[in-house]
């Protein structure tokens, strides 16, 4: 399937050379618009240009109705959003979360999966939530963890051993967050926790810590 | 290095079982005791076909079977306890239940014999209190299936001794089992993280998030994980989550431990997971752990 690609400032999980964006041509019945700037982009196509079968929009932690807008839970096109999911500093995943509406065309989904799975990505479909899959499961277990060691309830490295040998988790948490970034992990919980006041998003000791010497 | 020979495992049902055939496959001589002989001779009857297929697998020889099972025995009599250095409890989660059983066996077993329980989710400090020697009790949380599963969980009562802590650590290693040391606190580590996020992955469900299949497949991808969430719990069984669930936020009050409504819908309505051809999937046949 023939995709046009629009770059809309520097992409967080797209580089120049990605299959994605390399496979982009200078027409196409899907246009996938990629970069920070991606939702203004959409918001400044023209008329005739969101004419397109299908319009793709890369999203940071913001909605997609954020650039749609949203109409009583009716609200649904041929736009649709996607995240590249990425931890921290940690090189992108395989994983797009496609982001549908309540009333997306079914023929927009089946488009939008067959560009993303023709360029080697996986992709997982779900409705217009902050944090959307990954972020709404893992954050809380991040933050849990964090609190737990301070707690004393095992030291790192049990914790670490105890999460991959009992689930078969590749990396514990800790050894994880310290990979990734806990100063990330902080953005991406405050995020959340703005987004839905839920407590369990709400930024651990350790990575309120981290984002203070960030910063400082 | 450690100075115990004879195991005692209280209770034959799958995790008990397991416990035993770890015991027994490193060379320890074990004693299962159930008050239910039926429930023995299933757990036998499952322990020599797991060992049929470690052979079969050429894991283990057929005399190295031989000798393990002739290791191995059942009863009915919790005075054979008498034997054994250590007894490891794998009986129903309930603390009278507990209490109970080792109100009996204390007076049988030696003054040197250390106390285990494999609880999930009650206190080691309270399962001790009532065992009539609360100086030599530990946690050993085993993970299911035990006889696969390398990982156990240790764990002190507020009484326990470091030197019966210590006797109980250097034992589960002579197990060839790979122990950690936590807590006495709700769930320890992996019930403590592991039941909110299946919760939470529930609830994504529930709520429309996404369906359990773009579930699964975004923590496979994303996170490298052999098993999504609720491929995990139609494993374990929906009834099961729900229990753990339940003893989890009873103890915390923690509202991601409470199971979300739609896991008790799902049981009434019948789809407890794999083991009922339905849960979160649809199933064909069901297959056994191991060998």
């Amino acid at each position: 399937m023939e995709y046009q690609v629009i770059c809309a400032g520097e992409s967080r999980s797209f580089s120049r050379d990605h299959p994605l964006v390399a496979g982009g041509k200078d027409s196409g019945q899907v246009v996938v618009i990629i970069g920070a700037d991606a939702g203004a982009a959409f918001r400044r196509l023209r008329d005739t240009d969101r004419m397109a079968a299908v319009l793709l929009i890369e999203l940071g932690t913001e909605c997609l109705g954020v650039h749609t807008g949203e109409a009583r839970g009716e609200e649904g096109s041929n736009v649709l959003g996607f995240a590249r999911f990425r931890l921290g500093d940690a090189a992108p995943s395989d994983l797009v979360e496609l982001v549908r509406q309540p009333r997306t065309a079914e023929a927009a989904l089946s488009a939008a999966r067959l560009v993303f799975e023709s360029a080697g990505l996986k992709v997982s479909t779900c409705g217009d939530f902050a944090g959307r899959i990954i972020d709404r499961l893992v954050r809380p277990y991040y933050n849990a963890a964090l609190r737990r060691l301070d707690e004393g309830l095992a030291s790192a490295q049990d914790l670490d051993t105890t999460l991959k040998l009992g689930l078969g988790y590749p990396e514990g948490p800790i050894e994880l967050l310290e990979r990734t970034g806990l100063a990330h992990h902080y953005d991406v919980a405050q995020a959340l926790f703005e987004a839905s006041s839920d407590p369990a998003y709400a930024p651990a000791r350790r990575a309120r810590v981290a984002k203070q010497r960030r910063e400082s | 290095m450690t100075t115990i020979k004879t195991v005692g495992v209280a209770g034959s049902g799958t995790m008990g079982a397991g416990i035993a055939i770890v015991a027994a496959r490193a060379g320890f001589k074990t004693i299962v005791y159930d008050t239910n002989i039926e429930a023995l001779a299933r757990a036998r009857k499952q322990t020599e076909g797991f060992f049929a297929k470690s052979v079969e697998r050429k894991k283990l020889t057929g005399d190295e079977v031989e000798r393990i099972l002739g290791d191995l025995s059942a009863t009915t009599d919790a005075g054979q306890f008498a034997q054994c250095d250590v007894v490891i409890e794998a009986v129903y989660e309930d603390l009278k239940v507990k209490h109970e059983l080792f109100r009996r066996i204390d007076p049988v077993c030696r003054p040197h014999t250390i106390f285990g329980s494999n609880t999930s989710t009650l206190s080691i400090t309270e399962i001790a209190a009532g065992s009539g020697r609360d100086d030599r009790f530990v946690g050993m949380h085993f993970c299911l299936p035990a006889q696969l599963m390398k990982l156990v969980e240790m764990s002190p009562g507020l009484n326990t001794s470091e030197e019966t802590f210590q006797r109980a650590w250097e034992f589960c290693k002579a197990m060839g089992q790979v122990p950690v040391r936590t807590k006495d606190s709700p769930g320890f580590i992996l019930n403590y993280f592991l039941i909110p996020f299946n919760n939470d992955a529930i609830r994504l469900v529930e709520s429309g998030v996404a369906a359990p299949a773009d579930i699964d497949r975004a923590i496979k991808t994303a996170l490298g994980y052999a098993m999504g969430p609720l491929e995990l719990l139609d494993l374990v069984g929906l009834d099961t989550h729900l229990l753990v669930a339940e003893a989890l936020y009873a103890a915390t009050h923690d509202s991601r431990a409470a199971a979300p409504a739609l896991v008790k819908r799902m049981i009434a309505a019948g789809k407890l997971g794999r083991k009922a051809g339905e849960g979160f999937y649809k199933y064909e046949g069901s297959a056994m752990f191991g060998g």
